[in-house]
């Protein structure tokens, strides 16, 4: 194990080192003080850890291709953007465009995300991208999405009432230009809230495995008791259909 | 319900005297123009479906047939049969009108009225035959001045550029500066690069240079994605810009893995859809390009359509098949000059420093501005796409009527980068409508270091500008994913027209910079005195900083 002191680096040292160690060798990492350095992990292709204390700044493991990051604290925004495989696990908050155009590998955030959380996430034959969100999720979440899993948990907050013509766990335009992958929001699928695009089921955990599994993959890693979540009902959304905008197009000619 | 109203945009003419009943217009026609009925024996065409691409025009043996505009509308100077046709068009089926290629309307053509100079005894001609005479550009930011090596890894101080200019200059004034500025005003910093000592070591200087690539003619394939253009076709223009030693650009549809014998010549584009983009990817191509806009279609995204995704689009891309391949319009993670900047330092992180990185935007009203920020946001190399350029696939009504000639953009960018002091750390390139050598050597004394060319590139291996592009049916083998269409393209054959093309291009360049007496393409970028207007009004002449025909020097 090696350790970086990242207080009062530029984010170009911090990660030049990151790097430096790597190459070296070192499959973990722990970066101790980290305050708002960018970047941090983008466009590592190594099997390696990193371990951040402190506030990772924007663009955390971006365009990364195999790490595996966990940070002791919050996150800024665009937690793996354009992320290609690995894991980030993020133990507080997160900013906006989390996973952004993100092709594999998973997200955790265990406390609230931002807003337009992974918009334009996408899968193919040989992955499948993931975000679970421990707590809440602004506007726009899912935007555009073509693939991969996005689920919402809504651990943190008063919890839903289900009388009410409000799904405090997510914001508005749930889901605009979908046209792949799956939504689970808990609770209710409030019209207003959600995309005409899309197919809204209910479903609990145990009905449904690929939910369970990911919540149990929540749960084992940030080492929760979870087991009160298998009990509530899941919105799913999915497409109905893989060409959301075709109709928009003169075709005649 | 009437009939449709819609008629035949072309007619087909077949000689019958001349025809042998060949077929081979029935095979050339990726319309299905032809048909042979076998009941009657005789070749008929469905004139409807024609979209005068020719292709059966030049295949015909005999020369039987010709293509004839279909006079069907009574002829109106203001409803003109385009706007009719669309009207009538969208009455029937709604809709959003499709088209490909670049806006062919009537708009001023700058480049039709500006004439270059030449050198008459005072200052003699060189000539290219005997004297060499320069073509050669590095694309790539430039050091503005000698770094020590010291300070960092490849010459650009830890803190980049500062996104604001001096003191006296207040950053929000300077967004909004008028090309005019004030006297004393005009000191603008440009980080710990400018102020920086110049270190001087055992007689050399210590200066490391910012990662640069060598283009041996200043004309670089623009960016055509596999998916938009078949791969034969990209096949055909990487092969002659390894060739010719310059670069042409995967656009945004990933990297098919046949093009890795010619990463070395690639630009890998990075756009809001985000396809193929992964560190090999980035890591493959020697320049990453952030393709904010394009000038076919400012403003708007991409979309190939999912029928067009087959398996190894799919692959390339990273979606599944049958999926449409949506680019949205604007990046999602860049809402501001400073998320540009993000992005720009995510792919220069993501690569260790070791890639220019490209910012390409689409010629629009502000352009001077939005360029001076990306500029400022760390662009090593700006794009910018004018009007006429070309797309796969855009809205008519966005491809005719939005966007800013090359000519004036280029003119505007340049203007406003050099009265911010940004114009000799960034590489200019112009693209959108360069059709010969002479609009290239007036685009590069317009501001230009080198011109980008899709269109003109596409018109070498066929096109015969039909603009369907966006159906997928292209005759041409082009525009297509047909494997019966794709393969008349041979790449050994395409790249050959493409390098012969720009071999002509390069000795007709330096024709033009030998008669002005100008050895070397830097001299010859923003060399405005060559330029002189005809037929513009005083305004124009201004925008383009060009004098009046018959001004002398």
């Amino acid at each position: 194990m090696e350790i970086i002191e990242g207080r009062n680096l530029h984010y170009r040292e911090l990660n030049q080192r990151v790097r430096g160690l790597l190459a070296n060798g070192a499959d973990r990492l722990v970066l101790r003080g980290v305050n708002g350095q960018r970047y941090i992990g983008a466009g590592l292709t190594d099997q390696a850890c990193l371990e951040i204390e402190g506030t990772a700044g924007n663009n955390l493991g971006a365009m990364m291709n195999g790490p595996s990051v966990s940070v002791a604290g919050n996150a800024q925004d665009g937690v793996g953007n354009t992320m290609f495989s690995g894991k980030i696990a993020v133990w507080g908050r997160a900013g906006d465009i989390v996973g952004y155009g993100m092709r594999g590998g998973t997200i955790l955030i265990r406390g609230d995300a931002g807003w337009r959380i992974g918009i334009h996430m996408k899968s193919s034959a040989d992955r499948h991208p993931v975000i679970i969100i421990g707590g809440t999720a602004g506007g726009f979440l899912g935007e555009y999405m073509a693939g991969g899993t996005i689920v919402v948990l809504g651990m943190t907050g008063d919890g839903i009432n289900p009388t009410d013509t409000v799904n405090p766990l997510v914001g508005n335009y749930v889901a605009s230009g979908m046209h792949g992958g799956t939504i689970f929001v808990r609770g209710t699928a409030p019209q207003w809230q959600i995309s005409n695009q899309v197919r809204v089921e209910f479903v609990k955990p145990a009905q449904c495995g690929e939910l369970l599994l990911r919540i149990r993959e929540f749960a084992d890693e940030f080492g929760l008791d979870c087991s009160g979540l298998l009990q509530e009902t899941f919105a799913r959304i999915t497409p109905l259909g893989v060409r959301p905008y075709a109709h928009l197009y003169d075709h005649s000619a | 319900m009437p009939r449709s109203l819609m008629q035949p945009e072309f007619l087909v003419q077949r000689d019958k005297e001349r025809c042998i009943e060949c077929k081979t217009c029935v095979r050339q026609c990726g319309f299905g123009v032809h048909e042979y009925e076998e009941a009657r024996g005789v070749l008929v065409s469905n004139d409807s479906e024609c979209v005068s691409c020719r292709r059966c025009v030049v295949f015909c043996p005999t020369g039987a047939l010709q293509i004839k505009k279909n006079e069907a509308y009574r002829e109106n100077s203001y409803w003109t049969e385009d706007r009719l046709r669309d009207l009538r068009r969208q009455a029937e089926f709604g809709g959003t009108l499709l088209t490909g290629m670049g806006c062919d309307r009537t708009y001023p053509i700058y480049f039709d009225h500006i004439l270059l100079n030449a050198s008459q005894v005072t200052n003699p001609p060189i000539d290219p035959l005997r004297e060499p005479i320069e073509t050669r550009v590095y694309i790539g930011r430039r050091p503005e001045k000698p770094v020590p090596a010291s300070a960092s890894g490849c010459g650009i101080p830890l803190t980049g550029m500062p996104m604001q200019v001096s003191a006296e200059v207040p950053a929000a004034v300077s967004a909004e500066m008028p090309c005019e500025m004030p006297k004393g005003a005009a000191t603008v910093e440009l980080g710990e690069m400018a102020k920086g000592p110049t270190t001087v070591e055992s007689g050399e200087m210590a200066t490391e240079m910012p990662p640069a690539v060598k283009l041996e003619i200043p004309v670089i394939f623009s960016a055509m994605s596999f998916g938009s253009i078949s791969k034969n076709a990209i096949l055909s223009i990487a092969r002659a810009a390894a060739s010719l030693g310059t670069m042409f650009n995967t656009g945004e549809g990933g990297m098919h893995r046949d093009l890795e014998p010619y990463k070395d010549h690639m630009i890998v584009q990075v756009a809001s859809g985000r396809f193929g983009v992964d560190p090999s990817y980035l890591n493959a191509g020697r320049i990453i390009e952030i393709k904010i806009g394009q000038g076919a279609k400012p403003g708007i995204g991409g979309h190939l359509p999912g029928e067009k995704v087959g398996e190894e689009i799919a692959l390339t891309r990273g979606i599944p098949r049958g999926s449409d391949a949506i680019s949205p319009a604007p990046h999602h993670d860049i809402y501001s000059i400073e998320d540009l900047r993000q992005l720009i330092y995510t792919a220069k992180e993501a690569t260790e420093y070791r890639k220019p990185v490209s910012v390409k935007i689409a010629a629009v009203h502000n352009v001077a501005a939005i360029a001076s920020g990306a500029a400022r946001a760390g662009a090593d190399i700006i794009a910018v796409d004018g009007l006429r350029g070309g797309t796969g696939a855009a809205p008519k009504m966005i491809r005719d009527n939005v966007g800013l000639p090359i000519e004036l953009a280029i003119s505007a960018v340049d203007r406003r980068l050099r009265r911010e002091g940004l114009r000799e750390k960034v590489f200019l390139i112009a693209g959108g409508g360069i059709r010969c050598s002479a609009d290239l050597a007036k685009i590069i004394c317009l501001g230009a270091d080198a011109a980008y060319i899709g269109t003109a590139a596409l018109l070498a291996l066929g096109c015969h500008l039909c603009h369907k592009c966006y159906t997928g049916n292209c005759s041409w083998g082009i525009a297509t994913q047909n494997p019966y269409l794709t393969r008349r393209i041979n790449p050994e054959l395409g790249s050959q027209r493409l390098i012969n093309l720009l071999t002509a291009w390069s000795h007709e360049l330096k024709e033009i910079m030998g008669a002005m007496g100008i050895n070397a393409i830097e001299s010859l970028r923003g060399n405005r005195l060559q330029l002189r207007g005809v037929g513009l009004p005083e305004n124009e002449l201004r925008e383009l900083e060009i004098k009046q025909a018959g001004e002398a020097m």
